[in-house]
């Protein structure tokens, strides 16, 4: 019982990042119709400006801050120097344009901080376990990407619903010929909302600098399930995107605890371990064939896309 | 008059030709130098040039030239280079593949087609044994052995309740078993996860649940990285020794770990701080070279290059006496910078396995440090599987 309930924070810990990496992609999606493989360089780049930042300067603070300022500006050079040459061209363009980003960008860091991964340490505040429920101490860090995963949920719903910008965007995801007509400076719109995904794809990468590798080609291991999620959740939506984050974590993270388990009750224990692990690692993906059968266009589907 | 001229400028470049410009022997070096794992490629390339600088150029006092190549960790990439080496190149020795199913795309070829093969790193079963051939050498170890160091030392330490974890590919595999060679206590759980995996919470928190006395892991790279981190934050690092081979703890990852690696014990057949003058001079070089402490990949490129400067010596530069040179291989006649080392029947070393401590220098770096030999002498499972024709 107690297992449940660890493992259930560790898919919601999962779902929260996922949600960070694709409420960026599935807006830039939704909005200019871009396809944006590079995505996952900037949750690198947030990663590596992070890693540097603290070691340089002690404050995980500070490498929080510098990160985030780094990708967004990052985001919006990106959107400025190529991704607006692609607007009009097809999806293939701008598949090839930004895989080229992500060679770019994994060799760049390469170049600039070596071929050897950076180490990033847990602030010494969150450094410590939390005894949740009795029996099961769970990593304070891990507690507190859940709840920086969950403000900036409740943060993107107030931008979308209470803000003017929030309103251009919507507007902008179901008819953008309509809001330019209507005088909104829709390039402007598409850089500052570009620098917005790029933001919280960063934000993710400092999240996950202490738990995970900061090295080349992190950005790539994440890219994928993020891909799975704005699938699921219907491309364009932030709502789908949180939900499906969250599907997606639960299923992946329970998957992999409990069906090796499942698959020892009726087959042999070597073989069950084998096949129990490869349909674990599948799980993401056969919810994804699921739901398309189900709901062709994601859960919550964007009227006008 | 002019005809004459050319005669003899021709014939005397024919006598003085040999004599003067002795071609330097090229070999040629098909690593890993990109993705992630292009760290250890470039510390094999790193510890063979600095056998060459430290002979100005030369192995065994014969010039030679090396040429790398990356293979990018592609099979059919690594076939293509090796093909260019020895149809347009020349090559006759070939050494660097970092990764076994590199070594298993390309090695057999090459040495069907009279090119030597002295292996640096990737050690698959399939060569050791069945698929074993006089022109294939491996200095560094068959794939099992680090895995059977740890094995034999969880054994001997009075663990008997293991939680095992490995990717879910034929390498994790392998791994698992080298380890249950030598392992007779209980299995509480065997635990495969996808390759390339970042998160492993869900993983720690049932081998919480599972209760074991001690974990082996196999996790190489980047995946190493975040399992370590993320074991030392759920708090079970004081409570639950770990155990691994010696490529999760290589001087360049510790880097990234950090203190959360501190305390675990790991397998391997060379450390830095072993005591024997080819290792101590070795070690100061490199850092002298390259600022940084070596690896054990790097250790395997330097042994690889004073293995092949060894046989140069014995015949004098000139590979096409191919038997000599093979022999001259064989006796292995250098100092290894892991001290005891010579070759099995199979090519594959008889060497000493020890087993490492992570620890926390002087410095405030973290490092390993040897607490224990567990195996003298030791060869491989698949040595008796070797038919040498």
């Amino acid at each position: 019982m107690l297992l449940i309930v660890e493992q259930f924070l560790n898919g919601l810990q999962l779902g929260v990042m996922l949600f960070l990496m694709s409420a960026g992609l599935t807006l830039v999606f939704g909005i200019m119709r871009v396809i944006n493989l590079a995505h996952g360089s900037f949750y690198m780049v947030g990663a590596y400006v992070a890693a540097t930042l603290v070691h340089q300067s002690g404050s995980f603070l500070f490498g929080l801050a510098g990160a985030l300022l780094v990708t967004a500006l990052l985001g919006m050079v990106v959107e400025r120097v190529v991704l607006q040459r692609l607007y009009a061209r097809d999806h293939l363009d701008q598949v090839l344009a930004t895989f080229g980003l992500i060679l770019l960008f994994n060799e760049s860091t390469r170049m600039i901080w070596g071929r050897q991964p950076l180490f990033m340490d847990v602030p010494d505040w969150l450094s410590h376990t939390v005894e949740l429920i009795p029996g099961a101490p769970y990593p304070s860090y891990r507690l507190a990407i859940i709840v920086v995963g969950m403000l900036v949920s409740v943060f993107l719903y107030l931008l979308f619903t209470r803000t003017r910008l929030g309103m251009q965007i919507r507007a902008g995801a179901s008819n953008r010929e309509m809001i330019a007509a209507l005088g909104v400076n829709i390039n402007r719109l598409y850089t500052l909302v570009f620098g917005l995904g790029a933001l919280l794809a960063g934000l993710a990468g400092v999240m996950a600098g202490p738990i995970l590798a900061v090295e080349s080609g992190m950005g790539e291991s994440i890219l994928i399930l993020t891909f799975v999620v704005i699938v699921i959740g219907g491309i364009g939506s932030i709502r789908g995107a949180l939900i499906a984050a969250l599907l997606v974590g639960m299923v992946d993270t329970l998957g992999r605890a409990f069906l090796p388990a499942l698959f020892r009750l009726f087959l042999p224990v070597a073989q069950a371990d084998g096949v129990g692990a490869s349909f674990a690692s599948m799980s993401a993906y056969i919810l994804m064939a699921a739901v398309l059968v189900w709901r062709p266009r994601g859960l919550f589907p964007v009227a006008g896309s | 008059m002019k005809r004459v001229l050319t005669y003899w400028v021709m014939a005397v470049g024919l006598v003085i030709g040999p004599a003067t410009a002795a071609e330097p022997v090229k070999i040629g070096m098909v690593t890993t130098l990109s993705t992630k794992a292009g760290y250890l490629g470039e510390d094999i390339r790193d510890g063979f040039r600095l056998a060459m600088a430290q002979e100005g150029g030369m192995l065994g006092s014969v010039p030679v030239e090396l040429l790398v190549d990356d293979d990018g960790r592609k099979p059919e990439k690594g076939k293509q280079i090796a093909d260019r080496f020895i149809k347009r190149e020349g090559v006759q020795i070939m050494t660097g593949i970092v990764f076994s199913n590199v070594a298993m795309a390309v090695v057999p070829k090459v040495v069907r087609d009279g090119v030597f093969y002295i292996s640096p790193n990737a050690g698959p079963s399939l060569l050791a044994g069945k698929g074993c051939h006089p022109n294939y050498f491996n200095v560094a170890w068959q794939n099992d052995n680090l895995h059977e160091a740890a094995g034999k030392y969880v054994n001997d330490n009075g663990f008997n309740n293991v939680y095992l974890l490995a990717p879910n590919y034929p390498a994790g595999k392998d791994a698992l078993a080298g380890f249950k060679r030598y392992y007779q206590g209980a299995i509480v759980g065997e635990v495969y996860t996808k390759l390339g995996q970042a998160d492993y919470a869900a993983e720690i928190a049932s081998l919480r649940a599972a209760k074991p006395d001690a974990v082996f892991f196999f996790l190489p790279g980047g995946m190493g990285i975040n399992f370590l981190k993320q074991y030392s934050q759920a708090g079970l690092a004081q409570q639950i020794p770990v155990f691994g081979p010696a490529f999760s703890f290589d001087e360049r990852l510790l880097k990234a770990v950090g203190p959360a690696a501190l305390g675990v014990r790991n397998g391997s057949q060379w450390s830095h701080d072993l005591d024997n003058p080819a290792n101590r001079a070795f070690v100061a070089a490199f850092r002298q070279a390259y600022g940084r402490t070596p690896t054990l990949y790097a250790s395997q490129g330097y042994d690889a290059a004073r293995l092949i400067g060894s046989a140069l010596r014995a015949v004098d530069g000139d590979v096409s006496r191919q038997d000599d040179f093979r022999s001259a291989l064989e006796k292995a006649d250098f100092e290894s910078v892991r001290g005891n080392f010579r070759f099995g029947p199979n090519h594959h070393p008889v060497q000493d396995i020890y087993i490492r401590e992570v620890i926390e220098a002087a410095d405030g770096t973290v490092t390993n440090k040897i607490v224990s030999k567990v195996f003298s002498d030791h060869s491989d499972a698949y040595v008796g599987e070797c038919r040498m024709p």
